[in-house]
């Protein structure tokens, strides 16, 4: 037996570290058991990064009603946690009557659900949003945006972790069984935990975590999604979200502008029952580029630098109709367990909300006491080169190590690298210095700078090669030394 | 504002081959900038012997020939900056570099461009698959090997037969991992026939023309790919698939000149090289700013990097004396099977050499350049190959004052 | 018999077509220049090669020096000669051109540093 506490929750992506921030705010103990080697490795790190203005969901749904709140308060969280989020705006266009009919519909549906400032716009409108959209006219939501889904989830586990949160990476859970005294005993591949509140934050291990808690028989199917980024030079050309006309369950391939300038086009939708397959298709890619050709046609193979997919954890009824969130406490089955199921898009705008509201039905049994020592607000790491050049020099002189320029593609200095390797998660693989500072994330894709950042995660952490990772367990980058022991 | 008559931005092969030959020129006024601890660019990590037969008469390895200029570089005590990293070159020729002494901003008469290239990636081949650590383009398993002491590979599979994948081919080999085979997506090997025999052929590595990866798997480490025969379009032919277990993927599928600086500048580039346009004197689109070695296109041999950058310094001493260099009014212009020319434009004035590639394999062929229907110049080839680069010497009294100059290869 | 080279003295790479008997080249067409019938020759009898590899250094500001042989040795002794290279460990700082072993396996080749390491 290791550790009590009052909450432990399982999974530490963007919804499991939403509530565990959230919950910082009270006097509890919390932690986090997250199966992967950092914080972002699957739906939370692996989606189109878009902020919804919560028009797509039906009324009265979790999803509208959390989705239109998230939007809503992204701005103000942007700012007390230090992740980039940028309220660009996004476009839906169309061609056809049909198209319009359906785009209306949408457009009363997201005024119903609270969605604010959509409008139906006109060919010229929406060349002045998007030049280089194609379409004879738009819903324009000018309220959407895009963040940073990396430095997203990181900033809200990081706040989390700041106001006393405990998390642990490689704890995959393994069985929940309940004691006499109401506590729960949590087995995970590291061992033992006990608490007196569960959270069920598993993302796509949704339900089997909801089965280990005896609340069983929720369906949840994979819908899986191929990415592919663009080189930066194409970013001038979309300054906001270029989707088609949505039908009821899917939002179709869309182009997507990223926080740093870069263009993403994806995602289909392939429904999986494989959690853990992350190939991309050859169709799959032949298929977006040729989609997204559609409505935006600057897509050209020589700026391809990279394709990634996800999956979002869908709940579907025995026809195959997909649910809502389920955000519950069975007080019958499993009581002190928050039970979140099918939390998939608009997951990423809503996580703050889906997490208040879970908080809320916890407050509903149990009085929480404020934490006085909470604090909401956490510094990121300053990226040297999104500073002026007044404000470089500064860095330089402040700390030489912004001097050294280890990213070229990216410009990401030492200084912002030491600070990944000695994050406050305690995160040591290459991986994690990507999501913490954009080093092998541009167009040379580590060509330059992978080496120097392995060495730098042997030297400060104290690692031989062989146990340098670059995800997951397991995934070793080198297997010894040419020279010398090994 | 420190002011500089040249800056030269990178302490590759070609900037210091630049260096060394302006100082000849009596411009000493001159500033080397360079990102990394030591100057001698990716030369430091291609230990491997032959390079410098052409342009010392001696076979050395690669951080014996960057030595050479370094050395003349010391003795003659040109400043240099290493570890410092140029952030922005601008039209009017402000270059703009961090290092950990600070930000510094250098106004310069002449800007020589040499940040040589990088390597295509997996990503920009959107090869399909997962993403497991073991892949690497060539010069990264290179590097890990001979900077870094640092073994990345067992079993190895390498894609594409670009010569520093059958360079490494043959290193991994000689340091006890096992090469099971190269694959080539193009009928024609990528690299230098020498390369094909005492890299893959003496270690018995098994070369397959026409043959891709079209799969890659494992979600930790790579555990294999799945390799392909390509049709003539270099479309994979279905039922053709063979799986290879190995923990590695090496990829040596080209080079691109790295240009970023460039486009910033205003520098307009040629979508075939993907390097700069240039004049006969390597000067860009913007006066005053030279470019040449792989970041102009991308060479076979450092020894033609040099030599070109050394032409280059030749024509930026002209230009830092007399603040303008001869105008170069005469386009030059390929047929089909040539990919492109360095220069693109001439004076049509001084003999010039022409650099070029052809893009099929010609058995017995003449490189013809002609103008206005008249041959000017020609190299009989007994065999061209897309791996070697072409160089035509062009005589000024044959070139004539008008009229596009045209380069085709004639069977 | 007709026997084809690829000759490996120079980026040319000459392809190389010889008329082989008992040994002995009757013809040789392809070569550019003199080396690529000397290459054939030694082929024929005694396949050589050079090698590049490195050693390790001890308190130097890199942890290889790269190596070369002078010239060749046989073909067939490449990794017994990676076997004596793999030994040696120098102490920095050390110079390009220093020879570490001289007369490799008894052969009229040296390996020498190329790349000069300085002290940490």
């Amino acid at each position: 037996m290791k550790q009590r506490y009052d909450v432990l929750i399982i999974g530490g992506g963007m919804i499991g570290s939403a509530i565990a921030r959230e919950m910082s705010r009270y006097q509890l103990r919390i932690g986090v058991l997250e199966k992967n080697l950092d914080v972002c490795y699957e739906t939370s790190g692996r989606n189109s990064a878009v902020v919804h203005g919560g028009f797509a969901y039906d009324e009265g749904t979790l999803k509208a009603r959390l989705c239109v709140e998230g939007n809503r308060i992204m701005g103000d969280l942007a700012r007390e946690l230090d992740f980039p989020f940028l309220r660009c705006g996004k476009v839906l266009v169309g061609n056809t009557e049909e198209d319009m009919e359906t785009l209306k519909r949408t457009l009363v549906q997201g005024e119903k659900n609270g969605s604010q400032g959509l409008e139906i716009v006109d060919e010229d409108r929406l060349h002045e949003l998007v030049p280089a959209a194609v379409g004879r006219f738009a819903m324009y939501s000018p309220n959407s945006g895009i963040l940073e889904p990396f430095k997203y989830t990181i900033a809200l586990a990081e706040n989390a972790h700041q106001n006393g949160v405990d998390y642990y990476f490689d704890h995959e859970v393994t069985g929940i069984s309940r004691e006499e005294d109401g506590s729960y005993q949590v087995a995970t591949i590291q061992g033992d935990y006990r608490c007196r509140w569960v959270v069920n934050a598993a993302g796509l291990g949704c339900g089997k975590i909801s089965d280990m808690l005896g609340i069983k028989g929720y369906r949840i199917i994979g819908s899986k999604g191929d990415y592919i980024i663009l080189d930066k030079r194409t970013g001038p050309l979309l300054p906001m979200p270029v989707y088609p006309v949505p039908s009821n369950t899917y939002m179709g391939i869309h182009v997507t502008n990223t926080i740093d300038g870069n263009v993403t086009i994806g995602p289909n939708a392939d429904l999986v029952d494989n959690f853990e397959y992350y190939g991309v298709l050859q169709k799959n890619m032949d298929y977006l580029a040729e989609s997204a050709s559609r409505i935006w046609p600057h897509i050209n193979r020589g700026d391809y630098i990279r394709n990634y997919s996800g999956i979002l954890p869908k709940w579907v009824d025995e026809q195959g109709t997909i649910q809502d969130f389920r955000i519950e406490i069975r007080d019958d089955l499993a009581p002190h367990a928050i039970n979140l199921v099918g939390i998939e898009s608009p997951g990423l705008t809503a996580a703050v909300p889906i997490a208040r509201y879970a908080i809320g039905l916890m407050k509903d049994r149990e009085e929480l006491k404020e934490n006085p020592d909470f604090n909401p607000v956490r510094k990121g790491i300053i990226r040297f080169e999104e500073q002026s050049k007044e404000e470089q020099a500064r860095l330089i002189q402040e700390n030489p190590d912004y001097g050294e320029v280890i990213c070229r593609c990216e410009k990401v200095t030492r200084a912002e690298i030491l600070q990944a390797i000695h994050n406050p998660l305690g995160v040591s693989t290459m991986a994690g210095i990507k999501y913490r500072t954009r080093a092998m994330m541009g167009r040379c894709q580590g060509g330059y700078c992978q080496m120097r950042l392995e060495q730098m995660i042997e030297e400060e952490l104290g690692k031989k090669e062989t146990e340098v990772l670059y995800a997951r367990q397991g995934s070793q980058v080198l297997m010894g030394k040419v020279r010398g022991e090994a | 504002m420190e002011k500089k008559d040249v800056i030269i931005v990178g302490g590759g092969p070609a900037g210091l081959a630049a260096a060394v030959e302006l100082y000849e020129k009596g411009i000493t006024d001159i500033l080397i900038l360079e990102r990394e601890k030591h100057l001698g660019g990716i030369l430091r990590q291609c230990i491997h012997d032959g390079f410098g037969l052409t342009r010392f008469k001696t076979t050395l390895s690669g951080p014996e020939y960057a030595q050479r200029f370094i050395d003349q570089v010391l003795e003659k005590q040109i400043p240099c900056l290493t570890d410092t990293t140029v952030l922005e070159v601008s039209q009017d020729k402000v270059v703009t570099a961090a290092s950990r002494d600070g930000m510094m901003q250098f106004q310069a008469k002449a800007v020589i461009l040499t940040m040589g290239c990088r390597e295509r990636t997996r990503g920009a081949l959107a090869i399909p698959g997962e993403r497991p650590a073991g892949v690497f383009t060539a010069g990264v398993a290179q590097a890990y090997m001979n900077l870094y002491n640092r073994m990345p590979a067992k079993e190895v599979v390498i894609l594409g037969s670009g010569d520093i994948g059958m360079i490494m081919a043959r290193r991994l080999t000689l340091e006890g991992a096992h090469v099971q085979a190269v694959f080539e997506v193009q009928p024609i090997p990528s690299g230098l026939p020498r390369n094909i025999e005492q890299c893959l052929n003496d270690y018995n590595i098994p070369l397959y023309l026409s043959h891709t990866v079209t799969d890659i798997h494992g979600n930790s480490r790579l555990t294999g790919v799945t390799v392909s025969q390509v049709d003539e379009k270099m479309r994979p032919i279905p039922g053709t698939e063979k799986e290879y277990a190995c923990d590695t993927l090496i990829l040596s599928v080209g080079l691109i000149p790295e240009n970023e600086l460039s486009i910033d500048a205003g520098v307009r580039l040629d979508n075939r090289t993907r390097g700069a346009l240039v004049d006969e004197h390597f000067q860009t689109s913007v006066e005053g700013i030279f470019a040449a070695g792989n970041v102009l296109h991308v060479h076979d041999l450092v020894d033609f990097v040099s030599m070109e950058a050394e032409r280059l310094a030749d024509s930026a001493a002209e230009y830092v004396k007399n603040g303008s260099l001869e105008e170069c009014p005469l386009e030059i212009g390929t047929d089909a099977n040539i990919g492109h020319t360095i220069p693109q434009r001439i004076s049509g004035r001084r003999d010039v050499t022409l650099s070029m590639r052809v893009r099929g394999v010609f058995k017995n062929c003449r490189i013809v350049v002609r103008q206005n229907g008249v041959e000017i110049a020609a190299k009989k080839m007994k065999k061209a190959l897309p791996a070697e680069m072409i160089q035509i010497p062009l005589k000024a009294d044959r070139i004539g004052e008008n009229g596009k100059l045209e380069v085709s290869v004639e069977c | 018999m007709l026997k084809e080279f690829t000759c490996i003295i120079c980026p040319n790479g000459c392809e190389i077509e010889a008329e082989i008997a008992d040994g002995k080249i009757l013809s040789l067409e392809g070569a550019a220049c003199p080396k690529g019938e000397a290459y054939v020759r030694q082929e024929l009898t005694d396949p050589q090669r050079n090698i590049a590899t490195s050693v390790l250094v001890r308190g130097g500001v890199l942890p290889l020096a790269s190596v070369r042989l002078t010239s060749p040795v046989p073909k067939a002794r490449i990794f017994d000669v990676m076997e004596e290279i793999r030994k040696i460990t120098v102490d920095a700082p050390v110079k390009a051109g220093t020879v570490l072993v001289k007369g490799v396996l008894g052969y009229d080749s040296d390996v020498i540093v190329t790349k000069s390491v300085e002290k940490r």
